[in-house]
């Protein structure tokens, strides 16, 4: 069973909302696919039993000894990454092209560390990480790696992913069971769900809706229920505006181990009804 | 000049200050954040022009392809694959590098259009607008950023980035002269406010702090920020009729008693980081 947890919109409690599923369900690999945000880990105290760094692409660098300064580099690069000989690595995308360009063989391609990977045993599951290289690209693979790595643990996977509808998120869409989208009852976290929405569908992916803090603004809430209703798609939850997640936050406890908590009641009940659709999804399979 | 605000974290604000800021300071908006962008639902521009965001991917030529896979073979990005017959094109992971091109000995590669996006720009009364929308499921966002921020004006422009500290908000911050990292007050926010910190560093521009919801003035942000020498530029008290103003697309600048905030962001803005 794999669930991410996305948003589109940031801040709507994405981590919250995973870290209280997965704290719920039993024996979860508890994975954080939101690579230059992570927070995710912030909940656990747990035994690292593995680290690895983690290459993706390449990056040039200039034998400044051969370089005899023609420019061809500079002319033929697509990304603005060559100026005066010298190259920038944050724009170089590993391209190859100057390489290829160079008459004078000074330009090599190495490979590039995006992030040193850790993963955790803790007292219920397991941890997987990563910390990603200030400014790096490649998440996407990145988080494709990362869930390559949990197979090992099991299959419960509860997936805490990004904002935004871009590569890390189609990374973390891709093969799952179900979308588990936290929004806000705000006309931006209307307009993101409808992106977010969008890029699921494509995925063929089960999307489930929750509205965090939905009294923040009823009648927005009502307009999401709307939208979802005619789009044909299930709200699992409304969770209400509750000051006990401010302080989940700040103690780092998860929210489900509040016993007064009225969002951390609900964040148990999301889980206990998504472990009853998947159940649904398999038996149709 | 440029005003980035960025954040590291998603949802403490950025939008909410660099709309109601422009608002205030009679500046250019633009957003930034085309994953998901959202400012336009404040200031309400209206759209005059509307512009096609094109990347350039390889086409082969059948007939003048020899099948040598030279082109596949050079692909870093895995965006042409070898199959037994011909040469493959996956789109959406091509980086336009058109190295394949440079490559091929028989001319059989043509670049061709593919449109990723679209650039919206507009007016909200007397302030310029503009934003980038990247397609639904294409993955790279950055020829949409790159394109939106090509010819900025002269006059202040106050860019709305996308949250985190990957290749998003690196090509926003190119363009930066001075930037605004906006937070909340918790371990959350502290921890990813730490990433973009470092990432703003890389870049030796000024930059300062807004500290958005706070209940406490003295909090785990304040202290962090005076321990490593970054001015605190605004703190902004938790309000619930902000979040309710916010919730209905309304500039909190509005009302009177808001309006000294962006006040004091100005000011702090110009005497500190300029």
């Amino acid at each position: 069973m794999k669930i991410s947890v996305l948003s589109g919109k940031g801040g709507t409690g994405k981590t919250t909302i995973a870290v209280g599923i997965a704290n719920t369900i039993e024996g979860s690999i508890k994975t954080d696919c939101d690579v230059d945000a992570a927070n995710m880990h912030l909940f656990y105290k747990g035994e690292q039993i593995n680290s690895e760094e983690f290459y993706s692409g390449e990056k040039a660098y200039i034998d400044i000894d051969k370089c005899i300064k023609c420019g061809i580099c500079e002319e033929n690069c697509k990304f603005n990454a060559i100026k005066n000989n010298k190259i920038d690595l944050l724009k170089c995308e590993g391209c190859g092209v100057c390489s290829l360009v160079c008459k004078s063989n000074a330009i090599i391609l190495s490979k590039n560390k995006v992030a040193n990977i850790f993963e955790y045993k803790l007292e219920d599951g397991y941890l997987i990480k990563a910390d990603m290289e200030i400014g790096a690209d490649g998440s996407g693979r990145l988080i494709t790696k990362l869930r390559e790595n949990t197979k090992k643990y099991g299959d419960i996977n509860i997936i805490d992913g990004s904002p935004g509808i871009g590569c890390s998120v189609i990374a973390s869409v891709t093969g799952i069971d179900i979308a588990l989208i936290v929004t806000e009852p705000t006309l931006s976290g209307l307009d993101d769900l409808k992106r977010i929405l969008e890029l699921t569908k494509t995925f063929n992916v089960l999307s489930l809706v929750c509205i965090n803090k939905y009294d923040i603004n009823l009648d927005m809430s009502q307009k999401i229920e709307k939208y979802c209703i005619e789009n044909n798609i299930q709200v699992i939850s409304k969770i209400p505006y509750d000051n006990f997640v401010l302080k989940s936050i700040n103690e780092l406890k998860p929210i489900t181990l509040y016993k007064d908590s009225e969002a951390g009641k609900k964040v148990k009940e999301i889980s206990e009804k998504i472990l009853g659709i998947y159940q649904d999804i398999k038996t149709k399979k | 000049m440029n005003i980035v605000v960025l954040s590291g974290k998603g949802g403490t604000g950025k939008t909410l200050a660099s709309t109601n800021l422009a608002k205030y300071m009679n500046a250019n908006y633009i957003d930034g954040d085309v994953e998901e962008p959202n400012g336009f639902i404040f200031l309400k521009p209206i759209i005059k022009e509307m512009i096609e965001v094109i990347v350039k991917i390889p086409s082969i030529d059948k007939d003048k392809c020899k099948k040598c896979f030279k082109c596949a073979e050079f692909c870093r990005f895995n965006a042409l694959a070898k199959t037994n017959d011909k040469v493959l094109v996956f789109d959406k992971l091509c980086h336009s590098c058109e190295g394949c091109k440079i490559v091929c000995e028989f001319g059989a590669i043509e670049y061709i259009d593919k449109k990723v996006g679209i650039i919206e720009k507009g007016k909200s009364n007397d302030i310029k607008c503009s934003r980038g929308l990247l397609n639904i499921g294409e993955p790279m966002a950055v020829p949409v950023i790159k394109e939106l921020l090509k010819n900025l004006d002269e006059e202040i422009n106050i860019i709305d980035s996308s949250p985190g500290t990957s290749c998003n908000v690196v090509n926003i911050l190119e363009h930066a002269d001075i930037a605004i990292l906006v937070t909340e007050p918790t371990n959350f926010g502290l921890h990813d406010l730490d990433r973009a910190v470092k990432l703003i560093r890389k870049f030796n521009i000024p930059f300062g702090v807004v500290i958005n919801r706070v209940t406490e003035k003295e909090n785990i942000i304040s202290k962090y920020c005076i321990e490593n020498k970054i001015e605190i530029l605004m703190q902004i008290d938790y309000d619930r009729e902000i979040a309710i103003m916010y919730s209905k697309g309304e500039l909190i600048i509005n009302k009177e008693k808001y309006l000294n905030i962006f006040k004091e962001l100005s000011i702090n803005i110009k005497e500190k980081l300029l």
